[in-house]
C-alpha cells in the first residue's frame, strides 16, 4: 500500500490543473460561449503568478496575479465575441496565440529563476494518517480550493436561480432574451469566470506544480482542459472522473518512461492525448446525454433586434 | 357577458374603462414603417381579436406591448394611466403575460424550471411544483412539473407556456397564434380555458389566422393591414369572407378544384412496407408505413407534430435510406437505397417543412439556394461542374413572380425574407421545376391568407396536371380544403388512406388522436 502513495499524489498534482482549467470553461460553455482561448490564459496566468510572486516573495499574490491574469484575457475575448460579435472559434484561436506570446514576451526576465513555491498544508495528527493523511490532508491549499470548486459551481449550476439563468441562456438565447433576461451581461460574467479559472490553474503550474517559469509550459493542457468538458457532458461532477483520468494516464507516461520500458519516449508523451482522443470518440457515441446537457446555443453569437 | 346602454356599435363588447389603450403607437425600423399610428382599446373581461395578413405588423404591435420593443412615437395607456413598458419585466409587473408563436421554452429544462425563470420571485422549487400542479389541475391543463420539455408534445408545450403565463396572475394575456399547432380536440380544450379566464375578468389578445376561431370565441377585432388599423368589428356579427377581405384588402379567391383523375392513373410515389428504427431518443421509429399516390391527385397526411412525420419525410425524400430499395418507388423506380439527388433526377421534388437550415441555406443568397435543390438533376443549371448563375436568377424572377414573393433587393440571402415570403420562394422554387412527384411538408406554414391560397391553388393545378402530391400537415383546414385521399399518421403508424369528400374536422382530429388504434382517450389526457 504504501507504494501508491507516490503515484496518487502525483496524479492528484497532475490533475488538479486540468480540473481548475476545465471548470471555468465548463461555466463559459453552459452560457453558450466556445472560449477557446484556454491555452492563452493559462499560459498568461502562468507568468502573471509567476512573476508577482517572485517580485514580492509573497506565494498568495501570485495566485491573485494569475486569476487577474486570466481574466484580462477574458474580458478580451469577451468584447470582441460578445460586444463586437466576432466568430467564437476565430477569436479564441487567436486569443490562444496571442496569449502564448503574450506570455513569452513577459516572462522573459523570469525564465530560470527559481520560484517561491507554495507551502503544503499540513494538520497535525490528519496529515500524519499512513497513506490517507498525506493524499487527503496535506495538500497545497489550490488543490483544495480546485475541489471546493467542484462543488460549488455544481451547486450553483443546478441549486440556484444564477444557475437555471445560465443554463437558460445557453440553451436558447432567444428565448431568454424574450423573457428579459441579460444575454450578453450573463456570458460577459461567466467568459470572465472561466478566464480567472482558466488563470488560476496558469498559476498553480508555475507555481506549485513546477514552482519555475518556462515559456509554453500550460504544453496543451489549455487544450485537454476543453476536451475535458466534453468528455464530462457539461457536468462538473464527471470532470472529477476525467480529469483523474488525464492525470493518471500523463503519470503512466512518465513512470513508463521512467523504468525504461522498449517504446520510444515519444509515444509515451503522446498518450494522454491519444486518451484524449480516443475518449471524446466513445462520449460521442451517447447522444441521449450530449443532448440533454450540451449547451444548445454554444458558439452561437446573439444580437438583440431593437 | 355585458350587454345594454352605451353600446351603440358594438352590443357584445364588455363595458368599462379600457384596461389597455395604445394611442398613436409608431414603429419604424430602417427602412420601413411597421405600425403606423396604432390605435386600439382592450377592454376588461373581452377577448379581443388582432387581424392581419403576415407583415402586417400584428408581431411588431404585440411586441411593443409586451415591452420586447420599444415604439418610435405614440403612447400606451394601462387602466387609463400613460406607462412606459421598458422591458418585458415591466411588462409582467404591470399584469401583462405573453403565450408564445414560437414557444419560448428552454428544451433541456423541465417544465419547472422554465416555469421559475418567468416568476419575478419564484418560490422554491418544491413550493413552485406543488403551484404548478394545482393551477394546472384547476384550468383543465395537466402538467408534471418534473418532466424535461424535450420529451413534451408541442400541445403540452404550449400548455407549459399558458400555466407559466398564469402563475404571474396577469390580468392581459397576450396569445400569438396559440392553435396552430393543436389538434381540434386541444383548441377546444383551450376554448374552455379562455373562457374560465374572461369570466374572472380578465382580458386576452388573441392574434389568430383562423378566422372561425376568431368568430368563435372572440367578442371584438381589431384588423391591420400594411401597420395601419383598416377597421373593427363585432367578428361574430361578420362573416369569415369578409374578415378576410377586410385583411387582405381585397375579395380572395376562391380555390378552383377540378376533379381529381381516375382511380386507374398509375401510381407515381409508393411506400411500401417501410419500417425504420428511430435514428435517436427523440425521434420516433417507423411502422410499415404503406401509401401510394396517383398521377393526378393530391394526398395529404394529418396527424400532430412529432408522430413520425418528420421520419417519413426524410424517408421518402432520401435524407434517411430505407432498410430495402422497394420501400420506396417513384414512377416504378425503386430508390428505397438511393440519396435524394438519385430521386431529384426521377423527377420528383422535396419542400421540407423547416425553411431556414433545411429548405434554405440563410446566409446565401436565393439564386445560390435554387442552385442547391438541382446542381445534380441535369436541368442545365450546371454544366461540367460550372454553375449557370444566370438561369439561377432567372429561376428567383419567375418564382418572384409566379408566387409574389416580396424582397428588398433582387437576390438577397434566404434569411432577409420574411418567414411566409421565404416558404413561398422554397415551394415555388420546387414548383419552377415541374416535377411528376411533390411531396411537401407544412406548406403553408405562416403564410398569410392570400399567400396560403396562391400555393394551395399551385398544389391543386400541379396534381390536375398529372403529378403526384403528397401533403403532410397539421392545418385540418388545409387539408381538406386540397386533398383527395387523407391518411393519418400516429405514433410512426400510418393509417389506410380515406376518401376526402365527406370527412369532416372531427373526423379527421378523433384518427389524429391514435382512435384507429383504440387509444384515442388515453392519448389526449
Amino acid at each position: 500500500m504504501e507504494g501508491l502513495e507516490g503515484p496518487l499524489l502525483t496524479i492528484i498534482t497532475a490533475s488538479t490543473p486540468l480540473l481548475l482549467a476545465a471548470l471555468g470553461e465548463l461555466v463559459t460553455e453552459r452560457s453558450g460561449v466556445l472560449n477557446l482561448g484556454v491555452e492563452g490564459m493559462m499560459a498568461v496566468g502562468a507568468v502573471c503568478g509567476f512573476a508577482a510572486a517572485n517580485l514580492t516573495g509573497m506565494p498568495m499574490l501570485g495566485v491573485l496575479a494569475a486569476i487577474l491574469g486570466g481574466m484580462v484575457i477574458a474580458f478580451l475575448f469577451g468584447l470582441l465575441t460578445l460586444g463586437l460579435v466576432t466568430n467564437q472559434v476565430a477569436s479564441g484561436l487567436a486569443l490562444t496565440l496571442f496569449g502564448l506570446g503574450l506570455s513569452a514576451l513577459i516572462g522573459d526576465a523570469f525564465v530560470g529563476v527559481p520560484g517561491p513555491g507554495m507551502p503544503k498544508l499540513y494538520i497535525p495528527g490528519l496529515s500524519d494518517i499512513p497513506l490517507v493523511g498525506r493524499i487527503f490532508f496535506a495538500q497545497d491549499f489550490m488543490t483544495y480550493l480546485a475541489w471546493a470548486l467542484v462543488i460549488a459551481v455544481w451547486y450553483f449550476i443546478f441549486r440556484t436561480r444564477g444557475g437555471l439563468v445560465l443554463r437558460a441562456v445557453g440553451d436558447n438565447h432567444v428565448s431568454a432574451h424574450a423573457l428579459g433576461y441579460k444575454v450578453i451581461r450573463v456570458r460577459f460574467l461567466a467568459v470572465l469566470f472561466g478566464g480567472a479559472c482558466a488563470g488560476l490553474a496558469g498559476g498553480y503550474l508555475s507555481l506549485v506544480y513546477t514552482p519555475q517559469w518556462t515559456p509554453n509550459m500550460t504544453a496543451g493542457r489549455g487544450w485537454i482542459a476543453l476536451a475535458l468538458v466534453v468528455f464530462a457532458a457539461w457536468l462538473p461532477g464527471r470532470l472529477v472522473v476525467g480529469a483523474l483520468l488525464f492525470g493518471a494516464v500523463s503519470y503512466l507516461a512518465l513512470y513508463l518512461q521512467g523504468i525504461g520500458v522498449g517504446i520510444p519516449s515519444q509515444f509515451l508523451s503522446m498518450l494522454p492525448y491519444l486518451t484524449t482522443i480516443v475518449v471524446l470518440v466513445v462520449i460521442s457515441r451517447n447522444r441521449t446525454l450530449l443532448r440533454i446537457n450540451t449547451p444548445a446555443c454554444l458558439g452561437q453569437s446573439f444580437v438583440p433586434d431593437r | 357577458m355585458a350587454t345594454g346602454a352605451g353600446a351603440v356599435d358594438f352590443p357584445n363588447r364588455p363595458k368599462g374603462e379600457p384596461l389597455l389603450a395604445a394611442i398613436g403607437i409608431t414603429k419604424d425600423f430602417a427602412t420601413i414603417r411597421a405600425n403606423d399610428d396604432i390605435n386600439f382599446a382592450i377592454h376588461p373581461g373581452e377577448i379581443h381579436a388582432l387581424l392581419g395578413e403576415n407583415g402586417a405588423g400584428k408581431s411588431t404591435l404585440v411586441k411593443i406591448l409586451y415591452g420586447a420593443l420599444q415604439p418610435t412615437g405614440g403612447e400606451i395607456r394601462w387602466k387609463g394611466k400613460p406607462v412606459a413598458i421598458a422591458n418585458p419585466a415591466a411588462a409582467r409587473a404591470l399584469g401583462i403575460g405573453m403565450v408564445f408563436q414560437h414557444f419560448s421554452l428552454f428544451d433541456a429544462l423541465t417544465v419547472a424550471e422554465n416555469i421559475a425563470l418567468a416568476l419575478a420571485d419564484p418560490p422554491p422549487m418544491n413550493q413552485l411544483r406543488a403551484r404548478i400542479e394545482k393551477v394546472s389541475a384547476e384550468y383543465g391543463l395537466p402538467l408534471n412539473p418534473r418532466s424535461v420539455v424535450a420529451d413534451l408534445s408541442v400541445g403540452e408545450r404550449q400548455r407549459v407556456e399558458i400555466v407559466r403565463c398564469l402563475l404571474q396572475e396577469p390580468q392581459l394575456i397576450i396569445m400569438d397564434e396559440p392553435t396552430s399547432v393543436l389538434t381540434p380536440q386541444e383548441a377546444d380544450d383551450l376554448f374552455v380555458t379562455l373562457n374560465r379566464l374572461v369570466a374572472e375578468k380578465k382580458s386576452v389578445l388573441y392574434i389568430s389566422h383562423r378566422l372561425e376561431e376568431v368568430k368563435q370565441i372572440c367578442h371584438h377585432a381589431t384588423i391591420l393591414r400594411h401597420g395601419k388599423v383598416v377597421g373593427e368589428c363585432d367578428p361574430q356579427q361578420e362573416t369569415a369572407a369578409r374578415l378576410a377581405s377586410l385583411m387582405v384588402g381585397a375579395e380572395l379567391r376562391q380555390l378552383q378544384a377540378p376533379a381529381p383523375a381516375s382511380p386507374s392513373a398509375p401510381v407515381r410515389l409508393a411506400v411500401d412496407h417501410l419500417s425504420l428504427p428511430r435514428p435517436h431518443a427523440f425521434a420516433i421509429a417507423l411502422d410499415d408505413v404503406c401509401l401510394d399516390v396517383r398521377g393526378g391527385e393530391i394526398v395529404s397526411i394529418a396527424g400532430v407534430a412529432g408522430n413520425g412525420q418528420d421520419e417519413l419525410f426524410d424517408a421518402i425524400s432520401g435524407e434517411t435510406r430505407a432498410g430495402t430499395p422497394g420501400a420506396v418507388r417513384i414512377d416504378g423506380a425503386e430508390c428505397g437505397r438511393r440519396g435524394v439527388n438519385t430521386r431529384r433526377r426521377l423527377n420528383a421534388a422535396f419542400v421540407p417543412e423547416e425553411r431556414l437550415g433545411h429548405g434554405a441555406v440563410p446566409r446565401m443568397k436565393l439564386s445560390s439556394n435554387v442552385v442547391l435543390t438541382r446542381h445534380a438533376t441535369r436541368e442545365g443549371l450546371v454544366k461540367s461542374g460550372v454553375v449557370n448563375f444566370t438561369g439561377a436568377r432567372e429561376v428567383v424572377d419567375r418564382v418572384t413572380q409566379l408566387f409574389d414573393v416580396r424582397k428588398g433587393s433582387p437576390d438577397p440571402e434566404a434569411s432577409a425574407l420574411s418567414g411566409g415570403n421565404l416558404q413561398k420562394f422554397v415551394v415555388g422554387r420546387e414548383f419552377d421545376r415541374k416535377p411528376g412527384v411533390l411531396v411537401v411538408c407544412q406548406p403553408t406554414w405562416g403564410v398569410d391568407a392570400g399567400a396560403a391560397t396562391t400555393i394551395r391553388q399551385a398544389l391543386i393545378d400541379l396534381a390536375r396536371q398529372g403529378a403526384a402530391v403528397l401533403v403532410i400537415s397539421q392545418d385540418l383546414d388545409e387539408i381538406l380544403e386540397i386533398s383527395d385521399r387523407v391518411a393519418v399518421i400516429s405514433k410512426g403508424r400510418l393509417s389506410p388512406p380515406v376518401d376526402a369528400r365527406g370527412i369532416t374536422r372531427e373526423g379527421i382530429g378523433l384518427l389524429m388522436g391514435g382512435a384507429h388504434h383504440g387509444e384515442g382517450a388515453a392519448h389526449a389526457h
